[in-house]
């Protein structure tokens, strides 16, 4: 569906986008995650044809975006990382004006922006002016208007940054709902949840570089070689972890509370040898897990980017 | 068809969300008027024939560069602006919807001063299609430079601005209030460079018969510059693009 060949985006001597390559397959939500100033917005601007690369290639469904920038925003819906519908128009109006620059004629139009604000529960404000609605509204009426012409591709600049809980989980289940309908869609966020509960695949930004991609299974196989298991038991085990340390050798045990322990191991091993041996020292073994690293722990690792910084820029989750 | 659609309702959204509106409305009326005004009382001696043509290319001037380069400025700083060049639309028939509504602006500004003089004097003598057309041209051209001026605007208040630096020297050296002949030598060529210096020239000859160049000659130059102004506009747009 895409694919991005060494795109180059230089400001002056300021290198934004560094020979970056990566496709979009059809039907999958595909993530860019990165810090400001990481390059996103200037790559989403050259694949939606409002930049110009230096040098590189886009192509959407076989379309040359550079070489034909007009033909591929046909199919393109775009949302910009801010809210940029008409102040002055109302919710109905404004989804309407967007139907026609689309070339949509009157009845199709306005037949598909009440689809529109009932599929995206703005029924009620339909009538409001934009300037009249909170954040979080203004923010799903300028989705909706993205969808206005049914777009084959989906592209989100920042879609729930600095709006309430409550909308930014609606977005997500209609994001997750256009995906199950077979819009192609590319999100860039700073949230790292966000990306490892919608994207199928994840892009790591960094200074204008891709510094990892791929299934959010894949990017944490990457930086994990270790088994972690927690083990919560029913008193103090601080005494025995250098017995349990001498007795199974391929072990390395931590405590992090008194009843609270990880056993790590370069393999897969089996547990019941462990629980008997605490079993035999009266300790009884209430939980065990295995903990997997989470995508937060990749991406400060992979980066050397704190998740903090990324929330502090955009305002907080 | 499709640009068309495009095209129509771009033209109704701004005509609707500025041009309809009271301030703007009223901007129109009272402006040309108050201009009407303040030279008939200055010039007693003057006939309300001769100021018409001024008073007409003024007002088309000041009502159609102000309003493209706040409205476009505006846009461009909520980025709405940005929706507008997303859509499948090509950059010309962008252009042309944004400066058609600037332009209906601009001559309804130009007939506030005609009717105006109309209660005073006879108006039957006035060659009305040239004025029309000289109208339409002035507002062509005003429009077009409010979209260049908008382009290198990032604020509102710096569009006001830019406009100013143009506007005024444009009206003491287009020949309307002071002769082209009487101007010192280094600033005519200036003069030969406005196209209001044409435009003017177009009104005096359809109103009074006073006019210093042919209709031929003041018709081409406006064109040439309609079609410079508007590639020059083209080119700065896409360059602002790229950035």
């Amino acid at each position: 569906m895409i694919c991005v060949k060494n795109l180059t985006k230089k400001y002056g001597n300021f290198t934004a986008v560094d020979d970056i390559s990566f496709d979009v397959k059809k039907g999958e939500i595909f993530g860019f995650l990165g810090p400001n100033g990481a390059g996103k917005t200037s790559t989403i601007n050259m694949m939606i044809g409002l930049l110009k690369p230096n040098s590189g290639k886009i192509t959407i469904n076989e379309i040359d975006v550079i070489k034909q920038a007009k033909k591929a925003q046909e199919i393109m819906g775009i949302v910009a990382d801010e809210s940029n519908l008409y102040n002055e128009m109302d919710g109905f109006a404004n989804l309407c004006f967007c139907g026609a620059l689309y070339g949509m004629g009157k009845k199709e139009r306005e037949s598909k922006a009440r689809e529109l604000l009932k599929l995206f529960r703005l029924q009620d404000a339909g009538n409001r002016p934009f300037k009249a609605y909170s954040k979080g509204m203004k923010r799903k009426l300028t989705i909706a208007a993205a969808l206005i012409h049914s777009p084959e591709m989906l592209f989100l600049d920042e879609p729930t940054t600095g709006i309430d809980v409550e909308s930014s989980r609606q977005i997500r289940e209609l994001i997750l709902q256009l995906k199950n309908q077979g819009t192609t869609i590319f999100i860039t966020t700073h949230y790292i949840e966000e990306a490892e509960r919608l994207c199928d695949r994840i892009a790591f930004i960094v200074q204008g570089k891709i510094v990892a991609s791929g299934t959010v299974f894949q990017l944490m196989n990457n930086v994990s070689h270790s088994h972690n298991i927690n083990l919560i038991t029913n008193k103090d085990v601080q005494d025995y972890t250098t017995a349990l340390q001498k007795r199974f050798k391929e072990i390395t045990v931590t405590v992090k509370k008194p009843d609270e322990l990880v056993i790590k191991t370069a393999k897969r091993i089996p547990l019941l040898p462990i629980l008997k041996f605490l079993h035999e020292k009266d300790i009884e073994v209430y939980e065990a897990k295995e903990i997997h690293p989470s995508l937060e722990d990749v991406f400060v690792k992979l980066t050397g980017i704190e998740t903090s910084v990324l929330q502090k820029e955009k305002g907080g989750f | 068809m499709k640009s068309l659609i495009a095209f129509y309702n771009i033209l109704k959204k701004d005509i609707t969300n500025y041009y309809l509106k009271p301030p703007n409305i009223s901007w129109g009326i009272i402006f040309p008027l108050s201009w009407t005004l303040m030279q008939l009382l200055r010039s007693v001696d003057s006939s309300i024939l001769e100021l018409l043509p001024g008073l007409i290319s003024t007002s088309v001037l000041f009502g159609t560069t102000s309003m493209l380069a706040v409205t476009i400025t505006f846009e461009r700083s909520g980025r709405s602006f940005e929706r507008l060049l997303l859509a499948p639309i090509s950059l010309n028939t962008l252009m042309l919807a944004k400066i058609t509504g600037t332009i209906l602006f601009g001559m309804f500004n130009a007939f506030v001063p005609i009717i105006f003089a109309g209660f005073f004097i006879n108006l039957s003598d006035i060659n009305w299609i040239i004025v029309i057309l000289a109208v339409f041209l002035i507002a062509v051209t005003s429009s077009l430079m409010g979209l260049l001026i908008a382009v290198s605007a990032q604020q509102v208040f710096e569009a006001q601005t830019i406009s100013n630096f143009f506007r005024f020297p444009m009206l003491f050296l287009c020949g309307l209030f002071i002769p082209i002949s009487s101007l010192p030598v280094f600033l005519k060529p200036l003069s030969y460079c406005l196209p209001l210096t044409y435009g003017a020239d177009i009104l005096k000859g359809a109103i009074t018969s006073n006019n210093s160049f042919s209709y031929t000659l003041c018709f081409v130059m406006l064109l040439i510059f309609t079609v410079g102004l508007f590639t020059v506009s083209k080119y700065a747009i896409e360059k602002k693009q790229n950035q």
